[in-house]
This record gives C-alpha cells, structure tokens and sequence, in this order.
C-alpha cells in the first residue's frame, strides 16, 4: 500500500487511542473527587505530565487546578494532545484515507469529532463530566470495533493495530511512571498490601481494575507493577501491547517473528524479548521510574524506525536496496 | 404542503405541463408527495441532508479560522426526463463526443480542419488550452476524451441545448451517485412503482474503461486516481470514485518516474503504475513539461506518457476542444467529420472575434449573456438581463481590448423544477443537466446525470460556486401506462 496512506492509518488509530486514554485520565480524578478526596493540585498535575507539556501548560495556564487541567486537556485546540485536537487529527487523517478505510469508520470517527463539537458548545462535559467522559471512551471502542468487524485484516488494518498498540504501551507507562511514586509512602511498602483508594484509581486509569482484581487478592504496589507492565493477557498491559504490535508488524513485513530484515523489526523484537524475559523484582530494585524512562525511550526508537522504514518518502538508494533484498 | 398555487407561468417545467398538470411521468410522484401528512416533506428533506452530512458529501467553508463543513444544497424533488427526450440526448451526446475525438486528433496531427477552412487558424491557435506538447501525440487506444461531463440547458421551446462540452477535469458524478442514494430511501414506494433507470453502474464501467487503456502488454494493470490532495474542493469526489472503483487514490508526491516508468512509493517499495485518472489540470501535471511551479504533478510523467507505458484520462490537450470559441464551431466540426447534422444543438453563438458578430454583441449587451473563452465556474460572465448600464460599458471594454476571449449568447429561459422554499410551499427553480459519459470500448452516457438547480429566485447561475445546488434525475425507461 502507499506509504502516505500507511502513515495516515496508523496516526489515525494512535490518535484514537490517545484521546481515550486522555478521557480515562480525566474521569479517574474526577471520580476521585466524589469520594471525598480533596481536590489538590497534586492530584491534577500529574495529568498534564502524563498527556501533555508541562511547560506549554504553566506558560498558559499557571496553575494546574481542576479547572485549567480539564479545559487543557480536553477542548484546547492549541494543545496537541487535547481530546478534541487528537480526534480531530484522528479525523482528518481518515479523510485522506476515505477510500481505503470502510465507510462505517468514516461515520464513526466522523461522529466522534462532531460528539466533542456539540459538547463544547453545549457546554456538557462540565455539567455532566462523568457522562461525557463516559462517551469520549465509548466511541473509541466503538470506533475500535466498528474497525474490526468491517475492515479486512490485511495490511492497513495492522498499520492500524500497530500505531494504537504503540500508542498504548505508551500510555500505560506514562500513567504507571507518574502516580506510582506518589502512591507509594515508602520503599519498604513495596510488596505490602495497600488497599488504598489512590491505588485503585491508578489501576483503573488504565482500565484494569477489574481484570486485576480476577487475579490477584490484595492490591500491593508490586503486583499492580507486575500486571500493567508483564501480564500476558491483560489489553492495556506493556508487554501485551508490544506481543500484538509484533504480529501486527511481522504480519506486514511477512518476516518470521524472531528474525528481522528492518530496524523496525529488529528494535521492537529486542524490546519485546527484554520484556519476556524481565523480573518484576528486578526491575523494582533497579528503579521503576528509570526503566520506565527506558522504555519510552526505545519505544520512541521502535516509532522512528517504523517511519523510516516504511513511511519515509525520501528513501534513499540504499534503503531501496534493503526494501528490495527483504522481498 | 401541495402544489395547488405552483404555477409556471411560461417556463417549460420539468414536473408540470402547466399549473396543476403532471407531465406523463411525474404523476406517481406528485401523488406521493400530495399524500403525505402536514410536515412530512420537510421531514424527508432534513433527513436526507442528514444522510448526505453523515456520509461526508461535504465541502469545507472557511469563514473563520477553523473551517466549518456544509452539504452542498440538495432538494428531495426530483427532476424526471421522459424516455423520448432521453433518448435523443443519449444519442446526441454519443455523435458530439465520437466527434469532438475526432477534432482534437486532428488538431495534434495534420489539422486538416483548418486546411480545409472550416475553423479559422488563428482561433485555434490562440485557444488558451492548447497543448504544443501534445503535437503528433497518439494516446492509446486513440481516445483523447475519455470523461465528459457535457452541459445542458432546456428552453422554453422544450428542446436541449449543449451549454458546455467540459472535456477536462469535469467533476460532480459523485453527487448524482450519493443523490440517488438518498433519494432512493427518501421516496422507496415512487422508485418500486416507476421505472427508473440505474445510475449505479457508472463507477463499474469507469472502472472498465481504465483498464481498457491499460497498455497491450499490462496484464493487470494498476490504476491510480491522481488528486491534488485534501484541500481540493472535489476531493470527496476523488476519494469515493477509488473506493467505489477499488482504484488507488495517489497525490503528486506518491508517484516518482524512474527507468521510464511510473512508480508508486508503496510500504514495499515502488509499485509500477499504468493507468492514471488524473483529477488535476494539464497545466498542474508535469513541472517538467507544463508549469514549472506546480507541486501537485510528476515531474517526468509526461515522457512516460509519451512513450506508451502510461495511459492518462483524460489526454493532455483535450482543453483546446473545451474552447468557448472553438464550442461555436463544434456543429461545424461533427458535420465536418461525420456528414451528419448535429443532434443536440449548440446554443446560438456569437463570436466577439467576428467583426460582424461583435458589431451585433455591443449593440446588445443587455439582451445577451457574455462569457470569457476559459473560465469555469460562471466566473466573469455578464449576464446582460440583470446587469447595470455602468457593467455593461466596463464590459464592452473589456470585449473590445481582448475580442478573442469573448463570446455571446443570447439569454435562454432555462426550465424550471419546483423545489421546497421557505419550508412552507414549492416555487419554480432553474435548472441545467450534466450526464455523463465514458469513452473506452464503447461509448456510455449514464442514464442520469448532475441537475443543478440555481436556487436564488430568478437567478440562471446554477454553479455551486455562485448559490447552486443539486437534484437526483430520473430517466424513466418508459412511461406509466
């Protein structure tokens, strides 16, 4: 398929993506609030940390209150990373891909963008938040299923599948490496269960409450580690994420899983087995918050070489030739 | 909501013979509609703006700096043409076009048209659209025009007149699909009771037609649609003719020329392409060749054409054709070529170049309609009915400094459809017609075509530019007995 094509379709889903989890975010600490948590700027902070520029905030905005935060992070144009300016590059990206993508996504991501239109005006995320926070993740799924069940699972549709997996890993080590630190009193409380509030609230900012409690009793800040990083089953877990995003790359590429003939294999193929063979323990002892700065760090290397290797338009001679050897 | 006080006075009227007489046809229609409870119109009107919006049919109006998107105005009344008018429009398009190939092949050959004193030389010469590149070029399969979108207009006396030939770039054939989508969930009951033609065939045989360019040796060739991309105001148009034809859709910068060929810069590497429906203009195509500054084109692209590894729809060069002086002569050029009189007729024409007939234009500018050669889009026109005696004299100026680009017509009384005004009742509108037709194999005109509807009152400017919109067309394979 065309590279400019391949580009847009994979931008599109990332950008789905991250308007989800920007929705998720949001909704946590508001939910946090109802239960008589006090509404501090340290629990707002991290938000702008995890899916925006701190910098570009406090220039704007000063202090991140409730107020300024959700209005950053929700509806503010200037802001990339915005739920409305995600969804609508997210939009506009599938316009330039109308004819390869099924018309029931148009409609959906169509729908999207016109959703966060209608609730600006109306001014309904800050009447009713929960409802339209609610509806931001609902049509992402919807968009997500609407992509399965109508699209064919050839090339685009893995382009697709790679950039919101990426995405998400993404996401999930962002919210893990701002929160976890905070939550936690003392290094020694480790392995202790903490059946706190806050901790569940971290958990569900990724949506994996449920699926954590299935299977493990108590809540200590170990194993709630474990589960968003190393869970092989778990959707939003890193290790899942980077599994599928493997197929989906191998699937494109045609390579066998476990051999390259790319960067892009190559780096997301270490960065998977690291994971495969990693120890939770391990990691804690070494630091969490600098593996996961290492992991961000090689995850934005996986995206740099994906560009390069398959949406680059100024291929150079030599990449042809590798293009052209891998066939 | 009836049509008890709609009266077209004496305006032909595509619906109605004369106030409160159905035209043979229409009847099942204008029965429906008068069945309908209080409101139930306007309902099916809102309702299928909605469906129109949903699907994207828009177009994006920047009035601030963030764009806002609009349908492009549609009305649920249908505009219905009778089997007999049809057919002769169907023939007659097939002769003109049949023709006009025939006129342009001879224009970058040995232009024995002029040679035998049917068109002057220097009105071909002087025609903006030209392509000089294009001299001693044979295009495969011979076909120079291979999309048409040819308009029409109807006058009071009933008959059909040839508008404009649009063998460039003509756009619109997405409308008449998506039209008749909508409309086809507006008035089910009509449609199952009436006989209408299909136009959902068209993408299927446009899509036959590029392969049928494809070069001898190419046995399944790729097709590429080539965009100017986003911005274009046609470029839903450009996107749903891929997906509906399964052929790629490409910007410039998709496609590279190396080893005199065409490639496509693909996630697997470069892809040959061998036919192109280009949606950008000549001028656009090729920096190398054309303009320079054009970042929308390939540089190179023409050469590969040149040699027979490409095919383009359409040819570079047709535009000479699409001349509004070189239209005057068209009815000259079809008996030129074929010894038969045309079947549709041009709308009488003066020529601004011709002394005698420019003498007669200036003398009557408030009577006339005046158009420059080349533009598109209604743009620069005088339309002498409505016009101030100040516009007239900056235009007679105008006229005499460049008498070339410049031609008249007298003003036509375009036909009328009703359409829904103010909610509340039905008023006359003036409408054109573009079918459209595909020369690969054979020639096609699809049953159907764009009616555009000028919904300005009074207004005869129909362009969507200009406060135009659109209808669906029902070519009706027979009439009700």
């Amino acid at each position: 398929m065309l590279s400019r094509v391949a580009n847009s379709i994979y931008w599109m889903a990332r950008y789905i993506e991250r308007a989800e989890n920007t929705a998720r975010f949001v909704d946590v600490n508001l939910h946090l609030m109802l239960d008589g948590h006090v509404d501090s700027e340290e629990q707002w902070e991290p938000l702008v940390i995890i899916s925006g520029d701190v910098d570009q905030f406090k220039e704007r905005y000063g202090a991140p209150t409730k107020d300024n935060v959700i209005n950053f992070l929700t509806f503010d144009l200037e802001n990339p990373n915005s739920i409305i300016s995600s969804v609508s590059s997210a939009r506009e990206n599938a316009r330039t891909v109308r004819e390869v993508i099924s018309s029931e996504m148009w409609a959906q991501v169509n729908k999207f963008y016109y959703t966060l239109l209608d609730a600006e005006k109306s001014g309904v995320a800050l009447d009713t938040p929960y409802d339209f926070y609610n509806e931001v993740k609902l049509r992402s799924h919807m968009f997500i299923g609407t992509t399965d069940t109508t699209m064919s699972h050839g090339e685009a549709w893995h382009f697709e599948r790679l950039g919101r997996l990426l995405e998400r890993a993404d996401k999930t080590s962002r919210i893990l490496d701002a929160k976890y630190y905070m939550l936690l009193p003392r290094v020694e409380d480790v392995g202790t269960p903490i059946d706190n509030i806050s901790w569940v609230a971290l958990l569900k900012s990724a949506s994996a409450f449920e699926m954590y409690r299935k299977k493990f009793r108590k809540i200590t800040p170990k194993d709630v580690a474990l589960f968003l990083i190393l869970d092989l089953k778990f959707p939003r877990s890193i290790r899942y994420c980077l599994l599928k995003a493997q197929v989906s790359l191998h699937e494109i590429t045609g390579t066998v899983i476990g051999t390259f003939t790319n960067k892009a294999e190559r780096r997301l193929g270490r960065l998977r087995s690291d994971l495969d063979y990693a120890n939770i323990d391990e990691i804690i002892s070494v630091g969490l918050h600098e593996f996961l700065d290492g992991f961000q760090t090689k995850l934005n290397g996986v995206g740099d070489a994906i560009f390069d290797t398959f949406f680059s338009l100024r291929q150079t001679e030599k990449d042809e030739k590798i293009t052209e050897v891998s066939q | 909501m009836d049509f008890d006080s709609y009266d077209p006075e004496d305006f032909y009227d595509e619906l109605f013979k004369s106030k409160g007489k159905p035209r043979p046809g229409t009847e099942i229609l204008i029965n429906r509609l008068k069945s309908f409870p209080q409101g139930e119109i306007l309902r099916r009107q809102k309702a299928a703006e909605a469906a129109l919006f949903n699907m994207g049919v828009t177009f994006t109006v920047y009035s601030d700096e963030s764009g806002i998107e609009k349908i492009f105005p549609f009305d649920i009344l249908p505009r219905i043409v009778e089997p007999g008018d049809w057919i002769q429009i169907e023939k007659g398009l097939k002769q003109r076009i049949y023709a006009l190939n025939l006129f342009i092949d001879d224009v970058y050959h040995d232009q024995k048209i002029v040679k035998d004193g049917i068109i002057p030389k220097d009105i071909l010469y002087s025609s903006k659209c030209i392509q000089p590149k294009c001299v001693g070029l044979n295009p495969p399969k011979g076909i120079w025009c291979h999309i048409t979108g040819t308009d029409l207009v109807r006058d009071k006396d009933g008959r059909f007149y040839v508008l404009e030939d649009n063998l460039r770039c003509p756009s619109g054939v997405s409308y008449v699909l998506e039209n008749r989508q909508v409309l086809k969930r507006t008035f089910p009951l009509v449609f199952e009771k009436s006989s209408i033609l299909p136009v959902d065939d068209y993408p299927n045989r446009l899509s036959r037609m590029l392969q049928f360019l494809a070069p001898d040796n190419v046995e399944s060739p790729n097709i590429a649609l080539l965009t100017p991309g986003i911005y274009n105001s046609a470029y839903f148009e450009h996107s749903f003719l891929a997906q509906q034809t399964g052929i790629e859709l490409v910007e410039g910068n998709d496609l590279v020329v190396k080893d005199g060929f065409v490639y496509m810069r693909t996630t697997k590497g470069f892809e040959k392409v061998d036919v192109i429906y280009r949606r950008i203009d000549d001028d656009f195509l090729d920096p190398l060749a054309f303009n320079p500054d054009s970042l929308l084109g390939v540089p190179g692209i023409m050469d590969v054409y040149k040699s027979g590894r490409l095919a383009l729809a359409n040819a570079p060069g047709t535009g000479v054709a699409d001349d509004k002086v070189v239209y005057a002569y068209v009815p000259k050029i079809i008996k030129y070529y074929l010894g038969e009189d045309p079947i549709l007729p041009n709308v009488p024409t003066y020529i601004c170049w011709d002394d005698k007939d420019r003498e007669y234009v200036l003398n009557n500018l408030e009577k006339l309609v005046v158009k420059p050669a080349n533009e598109s889009g209604g743009y620069g026109m005088l339309m002498g009915t409505h016009s101030t005696a100040e516009e007239r004299k900056a235009f007679a100026e105008r006229i005499k400094e460049n008498p070339r680009n410049y031609i008249a017509q007298p003003t036509l009384s375009l036909s009328l459809v009703p359409v829904i005004v103010d909610d509340d009742h039905f008023e006359g509108r003036h409408v054109d017609l573009r079918p459209y037709v595909l020369y690969g194999e054979d020639i096609y005109v699809m049953p159907g075509g764009l009616t555009r509807v000028a919904l300005k009152k009074g207004s005869l400017v129909v362009n969507s530019s200009q406060g135009g919109g659109s209808k669906d067309t029902w070519v009706l394979s027979n009439l009700p007995k």
